[in-house]
Order: structure tokens, then sequence, then C-alpha cells
């Protein structure tokens, strides 16, 4: 009898793999199609839960290599190297997996209603898993070569998906910014891969972290480093790179929206695991490499929201204030570290900092996701996404107001949402690493509510129009999924304690420990 | 004196630094929407010639066991950068065909492949 319980990480990533190639035999048969991804992102969902049960329990992270007759064999008799492919899974990776499911599982809710009357269903569900396994597999791989393709999936995958209503001209040209980005990005991700092959002879992350520290930081160590935080960076949505952002976001079809982000936020996953577990054995400055997320955070912010602000485009709108929100998560990455070298500063505010954006991280994709499918609600009823050309909607599509004024408090940090809980986090611990940047984040949120409140009165307040006498609601399975989303946010909003001690901690307390990492994938070497 | 030993020695390496920064500067100075795909090719290309470039050993066997001869044992490559230059390869090809499909889509409905006409999400 096979023990089912150590091949869950295998699981995760089949599942999802294998629906996604069904999907194209389905056609147009939308009813076939939802209940298929559905019930694969179910099952994947219940996987990633049961893991999640296993790495908490568990001091080192969960290992899985494939093709190895046993899947906790990292190291083969005879060799000093892993030489497999190997997935490492720790409290990181497992929340960001936990996110990930949930988004994609919202999205293909929503999707059941919201693209019934396109063509290409069949396509539509097959690149939504895809995405998702792109993501998936980034957050759990421990080979940074492995990381590069699952990264070429999600990009590939998501570009696609951004180009889904092909009979606008704008869903092409946002497909072919973000595609060029995101494959100019993966290739100078694998030209850093092969600089550190050239050197170490290695591609597993935790090997890797191991080998740098050993020998120490070369000029060559630095330049892959820099290939690495500008690429990420880039894919994540940062400040000079960010263009793509609000365009992809802004005309891909809102179900695919929650999966994009989590494609995205697993970018940011791969900057966190790659600066503070590859190069966080090696003793190096972490206060400039600390400063530059800082100053890209800072700039990503301001230059979001002051976007947003301009916007008449209800979905390149939130995509602008999406851009924002990636400086609140920047911010204390950069913060955290900045004092990692020093241990009292550390203790008093920079594992705060950390674990604040982490938590923000999370927070962030689920009200983006939802805010995000509240305007396809409305793009969906009225046909039209220009805010001026909205207004009055309230009355006939009351449930739709009060989700976007939910998504709107969350945003801008407004209790007792969970963009509050995050905030307040992230105000107190960087005030303590310099108080200007408290101050810019505090005032970048007071401009946000304010663009949030212009907008709902612009879409949902005001006369009733006469064109739109006759809309409806909703349909019921996207108010489902929205619904879905803003329970997390009123609940993490509420429990903002127990949520940080549950899953954020664990994620926090892996990503600074290298040590126990590289340890606890090569056994003690 | 310019150590001509030198120079030849990392030759590739060269070919690779004068690759990428013709890639680079296709893809952000370029204006029709096919020279930038070509610029993102040229950038892969540059990227996978580094690849194979580190596979290279002096000395050494490629590592095909069958009829090796007897100077070949303990003294093969490790062919992992091959591995590696064959997937970016074929995730280059994926790429460059999404780019082209949605370049034609792009040139339908905005009759142009210039980028300075199809740049209607400006602002």
């Amino acid at each position: 009898m096979m023990d089912i319980s150590q091949h869950y990480p295998a699981l995760i990533i089949a599942i999802p793999l294998f629906a996604a190639f069904l999907c194209p035999l389905f056609k147009e048969r939308i009813k076939a199609l939802a209940t298929l991804a559905i019930l694969a992102l179910l099952a994947t969902l219940i996987f990633v839960v049961l893991l999640a049960g296993q790495v908490y329990t568990s001091v080192a992270p969960i290992t899985y290599t494939y093709g190895s007759s046993s899947p906790g064999l990292t190291l083969p008799s005879g060799y000093h190297v892993p030489v497999r492919i190997i997935f490492e899974i720790d409290g990181l990776s497992i929340l960001m997996a936990l996110i990930t499911v949930i988004l994609a599982l919202v999205g293909a809710i929503y999707a059941y209603s919201s693209i019934k009357d396109e063509s290409g269903k069949g396509k539509f569900f097959a690149l939504l898993l895809l995405l998702t396994v792109g993501a998936l597999g980034m957050v759990l791989t421990g080979d940074i070569f492995n990381l590069f393709v699952f990264l070429e999936i999600s990009s590939i995958a998501g570009a696609a998906l951004v180009a889904y209503y092909n009979y606008r001209g704008e869903a092409n040209e946002a497909a072919f910014k973000y595609i060029t980005v995101s494959s100019v990005g993966g290739v100078l991700v694998l030209f850093a891969i092969g600089i550190l092959y050239s050197e170490y002879d290695l591609l597993n992350i935790a090997a890797l972290g191991n080998a740098i520290s050993t020998t120490g930081l070369s000029t060559l160590d630095l330049f892959a480093l820099a290939l690495f935080v500008g690429a990420f960076a880039m894919k994540a949505g940062t400040f000079p790179m960010h263009m793509w952002l609000p365009d992809a976001y802004g005309e891909a079809p809102a179900a695919v929206n929650p999966p994009l982000i989590a494609s995205t936020q697993a970018s940011l996953y791969a900057l966190l695991r790659v600066t503070y577990i590859m190069y966080g054995g090696a003793v190096f400055n972490y206060t400039t490499l600390g400063w530059v997320l800082i100053v890209l955070g800072v700039f990503s912010m301001i230059f979001g929201v002051l976007m947003a602000l301009k916007q008449n485009d209800i979905k390149r709108f939130i995509g602008y204030t999406a851009v924002s929100q990636v400086g609140y998560m920047l911010v204390p990455f950069g913060v955290g570290l900045s004092t990692i070298g020093d241990d009292v500063a550390f203790g008093t505010y920079g594992i705060t900092a950390l674990q604040a954006g982490l938590f923000h991280m999370i927070n962030d994709a689920i009200y983006m996701g939802m805010l995000f499918m509240v305007v396809g609600c409305v793009y969906h009823a009225t046909g039209k996404r220009n805010m001026e050309e909205l207004g009055g909607l309230a009355r006939n599509m009351p449930l739709t107001a009060i989700f976007f004024m939910i998504g709107g408090a969350a945003v801008s940090g407004v209790p007792p949402f969970n963009g509050f809980a995050s905030k307040i986090m992230i105000y107190e611990s960087i005030y303590n690493f310099h108080p200007l940047l408290s101050i810019i984040a505090i005032v970048v949120s007071i401009i946000t509510l304010g663009a949030y409140v212009k907008a709902f009165q612009g879409i949902f307040l005001g006369p009733k129009l006469k064109e739109f006498e006759n809309v409806e609601e909703a349909p019921t399975s996207m108010l489902v999924s929205i619904a879905v989303l803003a329970a997390l946010v009123i609940v993490f909003g509420l429990m903002p304690s127990l949520v940080v001690k549950t899953i954020i901690a664990p994620a926090a307390n892996a990503l600074v420990n290298p040590y126990g990492y590289y340890a606890g994938v090569l056994g003690g070497v | 004196m310019i150590n001509w030993e030198i120079v030849v020695q990392n030759f590739p390496f060269l070919v690779v630094g004068i690759l990428m920064a013709i890639g680079v500067y296709t893809v952000t100075m370029k204006r029709n929407l096919i020279k930038i795909v070509i610029g993102v090719e040229i950038i892969e290309s540059a990227v996978n010639l580094f690849l194979i470039t580190l596979g290279y050993v002096e000395g050494a066997y490629a590592p095909i066991y069958t009829m090796a001869p007897k100077a070949a044992e303990n003294n093969m490559v490790l062919p992992t950068p091959q591995a590696l230059t064959l997937t970016a390869i074929v995730i280059g090809l994926a790429v460059t065909a999404l780019m082209l499909a949605l370049a034609i889509n792009i040139y339908r409905h905005y009759g142009s492949l210039d980028v300075r006409v199809a740049r209607r999400l400006r602002e």
C-alpha cells in the first residue's frame, strides 16, 4: 500500500496540470469545463491544506525529490550535492500556495458566468489552470532552474489569457507588452542562473545558498543577484517597469485577474526566496539591498496612486492602485532586509516589518482579486468601463456596490477590514526604521481612500441613468466568488493576530533562517 | 599590449555580451513589433550561447556512454547546461509563437505594426 501522504507536493502540481490538458476536450461546454476546473482546484486545495499540516508540524522544510526511490532522499548515495529536482516546502511556500489555489478557485467559479457568451471556453479553462500550475510550481520548487520554467509557464499562460478578448485591439496590445516584459525578465533570470551554475555547478537553491555562504560573495554573485532582483521586480510590477501591470490587469477578463495577481506575487515570492534565503547566508551589506527595495517601493506607492487619480477606465484605475499596493509590500521587505545584520533592530521591528509585508501580500491578493471581479460585474452588466459614462448603479446592483465598498475600504486601510490590519503593522514597524517612510505610506493610503470614494461615487451613486434602467444584478456564481473573498477580507480584518500567528509567523521565521533551510534540505552538510 | 590568448579564450563570452547589447537595443529602441520579437529572440540566443559555452570543458568527452573510448571514463562533461539550453529553446519558441500571434492580431485591429500607432492604452 503506497503511502499517499508523502506525495502531496507532486499531486498539487499534477492534478491541475492534468485537468488543464483535459479541458480542450470539452470545447464549448461551459458546465462541464467549470465543474472540471473547480473540482480539480478543490482537490488541489485539499492537498495544499494537508501539506500545510505537515509543514507546520515539521521543523525542517518538507522535501520531495523527483525520481528518487523515496521522496525524502535529497542526496542519492555517493553524491555530495543534490542532482535531482527537489520541491522544498517551508512556511512561506505553503502560505503562497494556499493563497494561489484560493484565488484560482475563485476565478474559476467566477468564469462560469462571466465567459458564458465568449468562444474558446475550453482553451480559457486550460490556460487558467496552467497559469495556476505555473504560480504553484514557482512557490513550491527548490530548484532555481525549475523556478525559471514555472515562471515562463505562468507568463505564457498569463499573456494568452490577457488577450482572451482578442476582438479588442487593446487586449492584444496589453498582452504583447506583458509577454515582452515577462520574457525579457525570464531570460535575465536564466542568465543569472547560468552565472551561478558556472561558479558552483549547482542549481538547487539550498545547495547554492550553502555554497555562496561558505565561499563568500564574489563579484559574479553580486552581478547575478542584481539580475535576479531586477528581473523579479520587473515581473512583480514595481516602479520603473510597472507600465505593463495596469494594462494587463485592465484588459484581462475579470475571472483571470485573481490568478494573475497570484502569479505576480509568485514573482515577489521568488524575490524574497533569492534575497533572504539564497543570499541570506552570505555576509554582505544587506542595508544597500534593503534600501534598493525601499526606494523602489516608495516610488511604486506614490506613482501608482497618482496615476490612479487620473484614470477614467475602472479596471485600469484599480490596476494603478495595485501598483501602489506593491510598494506597500516592498517597503517592509526592504526594512526587514536592512535590519537583518543588526540583531537588536531586527528583533524590535525588523521581524514585525517582515511579517507585516507578508500579511499585506496575502491581504492585497484577496482584496485586489475581489475589486477586479467587482468591476468585472459592472462591465458584465453594462458593457461600459468608463467612469464618466457610468452612474447610479447602486439601485440596480446593490450587492456589487456593497462589495466595491468593502474592497475599497480594505485597499485604503479602513478598519475593520484586512487592509487596515496589515497596514497598521507596516506603519508601526517602518516608523521605527525611518519615520518619513511611515508618513509617506499613510499619505498614500489617504489619497487611495479619496480615489476610491471618487470611483464609488462615479460608478454607483448619482442620478439613475436612463440607459441603465434595465441593468440587473450580476449572476449568482460571480457574486458567490466575490463573497468568498469578501468573507476572507472581513475575517482577516477581525482576527489579525490569529492569522499572523498561524500562517504568517511561520513564513517569516522560515525567511530569516537560511541556515536552517540549507541544513533541512541537505541534511546538515 | 593585448593578450590575444585571453581574448580568444573568452571570445564566446564577448559574443554573448555583444548579442545581449544588440538584443536590448532592439527591444527598447525599435518601433516595429516584429523587430521587438526579433530583439527578444536575440537576447534569448545570447543566453543560450552563454549556457552552451559553460558546458564546454577542454579535454573532456561528450557524455555518451555507448562505445565511449577508455579515456572517457571519469572524464565526461556534465550534460546539465545542454539540458538547460534545450529547455530554454523550447520555451523561447513558445514565447515567439505567442508574440507573433499577438502582433498579427494587433495588425488586424490597428492596421499597423508601429508601436506609436498601437498605443491606445497610453495614460
